[in-house]
C-alpha cells in the first residue's frame, strides 16, 4: 500500500517529464486545478454540511485580485504573490458573508453565496477603472511551458490535501462533522457552531481564491462571466464533488479527474451535442452511485468487512 | 451551597405562558427530580437553563453566576451538560466519535480526547458499541450515549431528559446504576422522569410542575402524597 502510494507520487511528479505534450499537460493542469476547488468545496459543503452555491464568487475574486495587482503594474513576480493574495482577498469576503448568514441555518448561507457571487460578477462587469469591465483581463504568459504551471497547481493541490487531513484530524474536523450532524446536538456540546461554520468557510475560501488566481496566471485571461459563472464555477464545483463522492477525502480527486476528462472526450466526439450527452451522464452516475464513486465504493467495503464480522473471526 | 438556581423564571411563547414564576435551586451533589404531566413545560425548563431559549423574565445563576441568556456552548464549557429526551446522535459518526467531538469542550489534543471517549464509554457500560455509527444503534444504546456525551464534556451539572423512556426494565436497572454511578462521581443531577419507580428511587427532592408552574416541592413521598399533584396526574375526583 505505501509502496503504490510512492510510486503514484512520482508518477504525478515526473509526468511533465515523460510528456511535453502542451495538450495532456493542459488536461492535467485542469484536473489538478478542480481537485483543488472541489476539495475546497468538499470541505466547507460535504464535512460541514453548509451547502455553498456561490463558490464563484471566491474563485472570481481570487482570479481578479491577482488580476488586478499585475494590470496595477506591479511587477511580473507578483503575479504569483497573487496566489497568496488572491486567496487572503476571498477569505476576507468569506469571513464577512460567513458572520453575516452563519448566525442563521437552513439554506440562508447557500443562497446568499450565490447571490454574491452573481453582485460580484456584476461589479466586475460595470466597475471598468477597476477590472476592465467586460472586456476582461489579458495578461503576457509568465512561462511558455506548461510544465512549470503543472508543478505550481499540483502544489496547490498537495497542500491543500495535507491541510484538509490536518484539520480532519483534529478538534475542527470533529466539531465540522458534528456541526453537519446535528447543529443542536453540537451547540449543547459546547461547539461555537457560528464560529466552527465560518473557520470551514475561511479554509475552504482560501483555497478557491488561491485556485482562482492560479487560473488567471495560467489562462492569462478572464472576464467577469467566466470566473463568477454560476454553472461553469459554482454549478461544477458541486458536480465534481458529488460525482466523486460528497464528504470522502478522495471522493472530490475522482470527480474531478472524471468530470475534466470525460467531458473533453464528449466535446472532441461529440461536437456541440457534447453537453446533452454529459448531462445524461451526470443523471446516470447520480441514479447509480447516490454517495458518488468513491462514497459508494467505501459503502460496499463496510458492508463487506460487516458480512465478514458476522461470518465469524477468519482463519489465518 | 446552590449549584443552580432559578429565580422567578418566566417563559412566554407568544400568548402561551410555558413557565410561569419558577423559582427553585438545586444544592451540590443533589439529584433533584422533575416530574409533571405531559407539556407541563419541564423541556422547556431545560431549555432555559441549557440556554436554548431564553427567559421572558427571571434569572438563572449557575455556581453564582448570571447563565440565562447565554448560548448553549457557553453554557457547556461552564460545566453544565443535557441529554434530549428526543435523542440527537450525531448519526454518521461511530459511537467513539459522537463522545470524542464532546470530550474536545475540555481539551485540543486529539488522543486526549480519545482517552477521554474511551473513559466516558466504559462509564457508561457501552464499549462494545464504540465503533458502531450512532445511527445504528438501537434506542437504550441511543440514550446511554447522550449520557456518555454529555460526561465527556466533565460537567458539574447534569441535565438528564427522560434517559429512561422506552427502556425495557433491565435497561432501566443498568441506567439507574450508571446514574448513581455519576452522581457518585461528583456530579449533581437534575432529572425529568416519568417512570416513578425511578424517580422515587433515585431523587433525592421532587418538583412537580403543572402548566409550567410549580404545585409541590419537597421529598419524594410528601410529593407523591400531594393531592395537587394526584390531582394534576389523574384528573379532579368530583365525587
Amino acid at each position: 500500500m505505501k509502496a503504490a502510494r510512492i510510486l503514484g507520487a512520482a508518477a504525478v511528479l515526473l509526468i511533465p517529464v515523460a510528456t511535453q505534450n502542451p495538450y495532456v499537460l493542459h488536461m492535467l493542469i485542469m484536473v489538478l486545478m478542480w481537485v483543488v476547488l472541489g476539495q475546497s468545496w468538499n470541505l466547507l459543503g460535504g464535512y460541514t454540511g453548509q451547502v455553498s452555491f456561490g463558490h464563484a464568487a471566491f474563485f472570481g475574486i481570487g482570479a481578479y485580485t491577482a488580476g488586478i495587482l499585475i494590470k496595477g503594474g506591479a511587477p511580473p513576480a507578483t503575479a504569483w504573490a497573487g496566489l497568496l493574495l488572491g486567496g487572503l482577498t476571498a477569505t476576507i469576503a468569506a469571513a464577512v458573508i460567513g458572520w453575516i448568514c452563519f448566525r442563521l441555518r437552513g439554506p440562508y448561507f447557500a443562497l446568499s453565496v450565490l447571490a454574491l457571487a452573481e453582485v460580484l460578477r456584476l461589479v466586475a462587469v460595470n466597475w471598468k477603472q477597476l477590472t476592465n469591465g467586460a472586456e476582461g483581463i489579458l495578461l503576457i504568459p509568465a512561462f511558455n511551458t506548461k510544465a512549470y504551471y503543472y508543478y505550481i497547481v499540483l502544489a496547490i493541490a498537495a497542500l491543500n490535501f495535507v491541510v484538509i487531513r490536518f484539520v480532519m484530524r483534529s478538534k475542527l474536523g470533529y466539531y465540522f462533522l458534528a456541526i453537519r450532524e446535528d447543529q443542536d446536538a453540537a451547540e449543547s456540546l459546547g461547539i461555537d457552531t457560528t464560529k466552527y461554520k465560518l473557520y470551514s468557510l475561511l479554509i475552504s475560501a482560501f483555497f478557491t481564491g488561491m485556485a482562482g488566481a492560479f487560473y488567471l496566471n495560467y489562462m492569462n485571461f478572464i472576464d467577469p462571466g467566466i470566473v463568477f459563472s454560476i454553472h461553469d464555477v459554482s454549478i461544477m464545483v458541486i458536480l465534481v464533488t458529488m460525482l466523486g463522492g460528497v464528504a470522502t477525502y478522495w471522493g472530490p480527486a475522482v470527480g474531478a479527474v472524471l468530470y475534466i476528462l470525460v467531458s473533453e472526450i464528449f466535446r472532441v466526439w461529440l461536437k456541440s451535442g457534447h453537453l446533452v450527452f454529459f448531462g445524461i451522464l451526470i443523471i446516470v452516475l447520480i441514479v447509480f452511485f447516490p454517495n458518488g464513486i468513491v462514497g459508494t465504493w467505501n459503502e460496499r467495503a463496510a458492508k463487506r468487512s460487516r458480512r465478514r464480522v458476522a461470518a465469524g473471526p477468519e482463519t489465518t | 451551597m446552590s449549584l443552580l438556581e432559578l429565580k422567578d423564571v418566566t417563559k412566554r411563547f407568544g400568548g402561551l405562558q410555558a413557565v410561569g414564576h419558577m423559582t427553585f435551586s438545586l444544592n451540590k451533589g443533589e439529584i433533584l427530580g422533575l416530574i409533571g404531566p405531559n407539556g407541563a413545560g419541564k423541556t422547556t425548563i431545560f431549555n432555559l437553563i441549557n440556554g436554548y431559549v431564553t427567559p421572558t423574565s427571571g434569572g438563572i445563576l449557575f455556581k453564582d453566576e448570571r447563565i440565562d441568556g447565554l448560548k448553549p456552548h457557553v453554557v457547556c464549557h461552564r460545566g453544565l451538560a443535557r441529554t434530549f429526551q428526543v435523542v440527537k446522535p450525531l448519526a454518521r459518526l461511530t459511537v467513539l466519535e459522537n463522545v470524542m467531538a464532546s470530550a474536545f469542550c475540555r481539551t485540543n489534543n486529539r488522543e486526549t480526547a480519545r482517552e477521554m471517549a474511551l473513559e466516558a464509554t466504559a462509564f457508561s457500560e457501552m464499549e462494545s458499541w464504540r465503533d458502531r455509527s450512532a445511527g445504528s444503534l438501537p434506542l437504550g444504546m441511543r440514550k446511554r450515549l447522550e449520557m456518555a456525551r454529555a460526561l465527556a464534556t466533565k460537567p458539574d451539572l447534569l441535565l438528564l431528559d427522560e434517559n429512561f423512556a422506552g427502556l425495557n426494565p433491565a435497561e432501566v436497572e443498568k441506567t439507574i446504576e450508571i446514574v448513581k454511578k455519576i452522581h457518585g462521581s461528583d456530579v449533581t443531577i437534575l432529572i425529568i422522569e416519568h417512570i416513578m419507580r425511578v424517580i422515587m428511587s433515585i431523587s433525592h427532592r421532587l418538583i412537580c410542575i403543572n402548566y409550567g408552574e410549580k404545585i409541590a416541592e419537597g421529598t419524594p413521598r410528601e410529593v407523591a402524597d400531594n393531592q395537587q399533584v394526584i390531582d394534576a396526574y389523574l384528573g379532579v375526583a368530583h365525587a
